[in-house]
């Protein structure tokens, strides 16, 4: 199992910023039994309570309700619409901070200590935000009369209760788990190598596309995929910035929360599909970059 | 697969939720309508008794629609003036929020619900009795917009003007529900025109969850248009919203009812809350704040 290999996002690189030592890259050594430890009864035993407690809610979700009841209610109106928008408003949100973000994963590494330590901060900043304070920062910076939201109503363009505020609430609290992934991925690409290829006359763009780019596929596919996640389950900053309409802004967190109140049903239905997804995402992901890898 | 499976599944979907306790009903059953017949003076005799003689103390916790949050700070600070030995601690949410965690065993007090249903579905959940809930002010609809108005609308009519943006409250909130018959019954009236429900539902771009969230997108400047209860529109402030009354006969009256829940662990504070919510000083400052106090004899 390696299940947790890929996601190296615990922490920011330090010293691997391209200062000449050799990054770790590529030496992941050929697939070796895991070492033998002492004492493995003791430490399953100590790790069986934080994963019962993470895995039996989700088994409760499953148990609470009958196939038959998912599947009643995977018709209605409420859930189609919210499972629609949910996936085409993440997937704008994904294809954006992979766009987006690029350019600001390459760029981290490659500063100064001082400088790159205060925007390491400022992309950490949504993530540990509560999204409801990013919801009301996203209304009074973009909203009609908001910092921004001024000159943009001017021009005739509002974007609050619109699908373009989901993607930007999204965009604003997942976005940093991109570039974080991303940079990481960067800091640890050997400059040796990339230098010996600008010897041979390469072009930056080349060594780009043809060294780093493929080295670096394992973590901007992770941040990607931790970016759409982190994207799907949005709710705080979007019921804020961007309203909720049925078809419009409200995306399936949303609708689980109005439907806990409403129609328990369509929350419960929703939330299975919602684990069901990311566990199917997550999974095949993995499964992929792990053949890739050998 | 048993019951025990199954009722631990539901335990720990509650769990973690975050709400205590647990309730066996299955999904969708408080979704009742209907009133729920409960005789008020009966109440209010109860609650009269059982409120009188004897020192109160410690603390209640009420369960409060958002609708009433300045009403009910206020007034929890002319009770305690009287009773400083009681502290009065209040939950603002959505009825139908408070509903849901009352049904599963959140530790409430006393329960103010802004409509009926909500009390009825907590009154089926068996946490309050049947014959517990009182109704103890009136509240009225109006439409809001910002102060500058940018939508200007002067009317009920405008507010079917195109591309007007209009924020309403969810079905499942009180006021989305009563916000639902005023368009209904503006329709089926003809005065604004058989299409207006339609029409104010196309202007619509987003349905909120309590009618905090409807004022505040409102007062921002968000929204051109909201729909909201009279009182919130006089807790706004002078100057942030501008009011547009809706007339009596195409408006609704929201009754506001309040319950001790049956297993208060401080049911003489409980019941001396509601007392004195239904007492003249109580009324007074409910009616301070927009309510339409409920007549003496009903």
């Amino acid at each position: 199992m390696d299940l947790y290999r890929f996601p190296k996002t615990s922490s920011w690189p330090v010293g691997e910023s391209g200062n000449g030592e050799p990054g770790a890259g590529r030496r992941a050594a050929p697939r070796r039994p895991p070492p033998r430890y002492q004492g493995a009864g003791t430490w399953k035993a100590a790790a069986f309570p934080l994963l019962f407690f993470l895995i039996i809610p989700v088994v409760g979700l499953f148990l609470y309700t009958s196939p038959a009841d998912v599947i009643a209610h995977a018709g209605s109106p409420t859930v189609r619409k919210a499972v629609g928008l949910s996936i085409w408003t993440t997937g704008v949100t994904t294809v954006l901070a992979v766009a987006a973000g690029m350019p600001v994963a390459y760029l981290i590494p490659r500063l100064r200590r001082r400088l790159r330590r205060v925007l390491e901060t400022v992309i950490d900043l949504p993530v540990v935000l509560p999204p409801a304070v990013a919801g009301v920062a996203l209304l009074i910076t973009f909203g009609r009369r908001g910092l921004l939201g001024t000159y943009l109503n001017a021009a005739g363009i509002t974007i609050s209760f619109t699908p373009a505020a989901v993607v930007m609430a999204q965009l604003f609290v997942a976005s940093p788990f991109f570039v974080k992934a991303a940079s990481i991925g960067f800091g640890s690409v050997s400059r040796e190598l990339k230098e010996a290829a600008a010897l041979d006359g390469a072009s930056g763009m080349r060594i780009f596309r043809h060294i780093t780019l493929p080295l670096t596929a394992g973590a901007l596919t992770s941040g990607a995929i931790l970016t759409w996640a982190r994207a799907l389950g949005e709710f705080g900053a979007t019921i804020i910035f961007a309203g909720n309409f049925p078809g419009r802004t409200q995306t399936m967190p949303l609708a689980i929360y109005l439907g806990f109140e409403m129609d328990l049903g369509v929350a419960l239905t929703l939330s299975i599909i919602l684990v069901a997804t990311s566990f199917l995402v997550m999974s095949i992901t993995r499964l992929l970059m792990s053949h890739a890898e050998v | 697969m048993s019951n025990v499976l199954k009722s631990a599944a539901a335990l720990f979907l509650i769990f973690s939720l975050g709400l205590a306790a647990c309730s066996n009903s299955p999904a969708g059953s408080v979704r009742q309508g209907g009133a729920s017949g409960a005789s008020g003076s009966k109440a209010m005799q109860a609650v009269a008794h059982s409120g009188q003689g004897g020192e109160i103390s410690g603390e209640i916790l009420v369960f409060t629609a958002a609708s009433l949050t300045a009403a009910f700070q206020a007034a929890g600070m002319v009770f305690q003036t009287n009773h400083p030995e009681v502290s009065v601690l209040f939950n603002f949410a959505g009825s139908q929020t408070l509903s849901r965690q009352i049904a599963q065993g959140a530790p409430a007090d006393v329960f103010a619900s802004a409509d009926r249903k909500q009390m009825t579905a907590a009154v089926s959940s068996g946490r309050i009795a049947a014959d517990a809930p009182v109704t103890f002010a009136h509240n009225r609809l109006v439409v809001i917009t910002p102060a500058s108005n940018p939508g200007h609308v002067s009317d009920l009519s405008d507010l079917t003007q195109p591309g007007l943006k209009i924020v309403i409250a969810a079905d499942a909130v009180p006021v989305g529900r009563y916000t639902r018959i005023f368009l209904e019954k503006a329709s089926s009236m003809n005065e604004l025109g058989p299409e207006y429900k339609n029409q104010v539902l196309a202007n619509t771009v987003s349905l909120e969850e309590n009618v905090k969230a409807v004022q505040s997108k409102v007062v921002l400047g968000e929204a051109d248009a909201g729909i909201v209860y009279r009182t919130d529109a006089a807790a706004a402030g002078d100057g942030a919203v501008q009011v547009i009354e809706i007339p009596d006969r195409l408006n609704i009256e929201a009754d506001y009812p309040m319950a001790v829940v049956a297993d208060s662990a401080n049911p003489p504070a409980a019941a001396a809350w509601v007392d004195f919510v239904l007492s003249p000083a109580g009324q007074k400052v409910l009616a301070s704040y927009g309510f339409i106090p409920v007549s003496k004899d009903q």
